[in-house]
């Protein structure tokens, strides 16, 4: 196996909510013979500051990103989102040209953790950690704004013991949006009411998807439901083994 | 629910939107219907994909030199007779209209659909100046009825179910006719068909106009427009000034990927013709367009008005039109009225969108909407025009993401204050949370961040 690096951006939510999702993928990353590296002193890319407008404060914290991972070989990220926004928006956004060139160079080595593990390492087959039906959500900005549709439907049509389902409506947003599950929560509480009625209609006992936020959202409002459907992290399924 | 009232906050008009159980309804139906209409459509047209890009060029392409093809297109409708009028403003284009259908002796207008005449609010203009305005599109005639605005850019009574159709019919047209779109349309038609009689005037839109040959193009489905261009002795048209199209070929681009059908203008009745207008006048209309050939909001002059964003927005699809309270809903809407009043007029709606991004996807000509979005959000936060708390939180937040030891620490305290709320690793209810645990539980930050763990994981070996 070559000798890979990869640096993992674990963002905002990862680290503060969804931990395991993180160790899952370092043990699984690990295990595929990649060394992970983890840059102290990271905190959030800044896109919920970005989205709604605080562009100023969002160029900061963009900068600092953009020097932590400097000398990344590669960047993996358990969000969509997030790597949309390196991948997207940091070029234009850190201004100084010096700065705008780093933001270049790690604009091209950033990877949401699926399109690392399909598209870079090769590797569409791995131990399951779930039994039964599983459905999948496609996150919008991994979606419409990194195109990637295919490497997590990929991973989990290969996933021993598991049968994947379409979730009708999978490109469908499912109401986060980031602040805007707050500033308008009836319309962003509607539109997820509908996606979760898909998903409980497909009859899976998991609902995976490739982005913090979405997860939050629909494992949210699951969980109010008292559902029985679990809503899971796509690296939550997937076996690294434990040291 | 007509025309929302705009003192009250978009959350409130939003919400009551959702509790209107028939607009629930006719919402689901109809952009349901649109959206798979428009798959099949493109599905069936293998070449349609790169005729939207090819159509975004013109466009842009078009733009640039906005000054030499109006010139071109004001040179063409002349030499056929036809008049051009300028309007930087609805009121400039409202008393041009005016004095055209005063001069006429005008007594009634019958229009064809159109979203120009209804940002200058023409219709109330003609109505105090005596000159009564029909719409002869069967959805602007039903809203018309109804006293209320369109709710959809191409289908204006989207928001009513034809039970409510068949009702409002019984009152205002005093005939019992069952809630059956054929029987209805069979009324309305039946109705109109006096009007293009009678009517002096005859007022449309114009979806593009065609510079090097004087020509005004009407993309319509019902075929009344073609009798409001041609029955009535004076036709106007109104048009915002980024309509133009360089040339038939370019035309072309735009009536594969958009039209049912169209109807051409080219000037007035010329000698020996049975039929058309005696006069034709064309009202070009600024009303902020101009401004935005080099600003922000530019990429929206682009739009095609074929309110595809509408029906596939998720927030449109619950709220409806009324909602956002302005002549243009949905996405596409929100750039508009910024465009049309400034974007003060939007510091609500700016953010009455996920920025999911289906409508970039089903935009015929790609137009970024959330893009400009974002732009919007940033000028209502530069200009101070957001509320002075939501600027110090998130200059905050930005402050606190730059210091990543005080970060941990907020993280930490966050985790003692959450402590009595916690069960079983999630918050039901939170002081101050309340617009996300009122309908989704809240994760809660956990026994130890990623960040807590990282040392333990370092030191782990694969198996």
């Amino acid at each position: 196996m070559t000798a890979m690096r990869a640096s993992l951006m674990i963002t905002c939510l990862g680290d503060m909510f969804f931990p395991e999702v993180g160790v899952s993928i370092v043990r699984l990353l690990r295990r595929l013979g990649v060394t992970v590296e983890f840059p102290q002193g990271q905190t959030c890319c800044g896109l919920p500051l970005f989205n709604s407008g605080y562009h100023a404060v969002a160029r900061r914290v963009a900068a600092r990103t953009v020097a932590l991972f400097r000398d990344a070989d590669h960047v993996v990220v358990p969000s969509g989102s997030c790597a949309w926004m390196v991948r997207h928006e940091y070029p234009g956004l850190v201004g100084e040209p010096e700065l705008a060139r780093d933001a270049l160079r790690l604009a091209a080595r950033v990877y949401e953790l699926s399109q690392f593990l399909v598209r870079v390492l090769g590797r569409s087959e791995f131990p399951s950690t779930v039994r039964g039906r599983v459905t999948y959500h496609d996150s919008c900005h991994l979606l419409r704004g990194l195109h990637e549709a295919e490497s997590p439907r990929e991973v989990l049509r290969h996933l021993a013991g598991v049968e994947f389902v379409e979730l009708p409506g999978a490109d469908e947003c499912c109401g986060f949006g980031g602040s805007f599950a707050v500033r308008l929560p009836e319309v962003s509480s509607q539109i997820l009411a509908k996606k979760l009625r898909h998903v409980e209609a497909t009859g899976a006992a998991c609902l995976v998807a490739c982005d913090a936020g979405c997860l939050m959202q629909m494992g949210g409002g699951l969980r109010r439901r008292g559902s029985r459907v679990r809503a899971l992290h796509l690296a939550e399924l997937l076996d690294g083994g434990r040291a | 629910m007509s025309q929302a009232d705009l003192s009250i906050p978009f959350r409130r008009r939003a919400g009551r939107a959702m509790e209107d159980a028939f607009l629930q309804e006719a919402l689901t139906i109809a952009t349901t219907k649109f959206i798979g209409l428009r798959r099949e459509a493109f599905d069936a047209f293998p070449e349609g994909e790169r005729l939207r890009d090819v159509a975004r060029e013109i466009k842009e392409a078009t733009l640039q030199h906005l000054d030499r093809y109006l010139e071109q297109l004001i040179g063409n409708v002349e030499r056929f007779g036809g008049r051009v009028h300028f309007a930087t403003t609805p009121a400039e284009a409202r008393a041009v209209i005016l004095e055209i259908g005063r001069r006429a002796g005008a007594r009634m207008a019958v229009k064809s659909k159109s979203m120009a005449t209804e940002e200058i609010h023409l219709n109330e203009a003609l109505e105090a100046a005596g000159i009564v305005p029909v719409e002869t599109d069967l959805g602007e005639y039903i809203i018309q009825l109804a006293h209320e605005r369109p709710s959809h850019i191409i289908a204006p009574a989207i928001h009513k179910t034809k039970g409510q159709i068949a009702d409002l019919f019984g009152k205002e047209l005093k005939r019992t006719v069952p809630a059956d779109p054929e029987a209805l349309t069979k009324l309305a038609r039946g109705e109109l068909r006096e009007k293009f009689l009678q009517a002096d005037l005859g007022i449309t839109g114009a979806n593009f106009a065609v510079a090097d040959t004087g020509t005004v193009v009407l993309v319509t489905n019902e075929g009344n427009g073609r009798m409001v261009t041609s029955l009535p002795r004076v036709h106007v048209a109104v048009m915002g000034v980024e309509k133009v199209v360089p040339s038939m070929t370019d035309l072309m681009v735009f009536l594969a990927i958009l039209a049912k059908s169209a109807t051409l203008v080219q000037g007035p009745r010329r000698a020996g013709e049975l039929e058309g207008p005696e006069e034709f006048h064309l009202v070009v209309l600024d009303n902020g367009r101009v401004d935005q050939l080099a600003g922000p909001l530019r990429e929206a002059l682009d739009c095609l008005r074929c309110g595809a964003c509408l029906n596939v927005c998720p927030v449109y699809r619950q709220i409806g039109g009324h909602a956002y309270g302005h002549t243009y809903p949905g996405p596409i809407g929100i750039l508009l009225t910024a465009m049309l009043n400034g974007p003060g007029s939007v510091k609500e709606l700016a953010h009455a969108s996920s920025l999911c991004g289906a409508c970039v996807d089903a935009c015929p000509v790609r137009i970024d909407i959330p893009r400009m979005l974002i732009e919007l959000r940033r000028e209502v936060d530069e200009k101070r025009i957001a509320p002075w708390i939501e600027r110090v939180v998130f200059t905050s937040v930005g402050w606190l993401l730059a210091r990543p030891l005080l970060y941990g620490l907020a993280g930490r305290i966050a985790r003692v204050l959450q402590r009595p709320f916690v069960r079983d690793g999630a918050i039901r209810s939170l002081p101050l949370f309340g617009d996300w645990t009122r309908t989704r539980d809240l994760p809660a930050v956990a026994s130890r961040t990623f960040r807590e763990r990282w040392s333990e994981l370092e030191r782990e070996t694969p198996r």
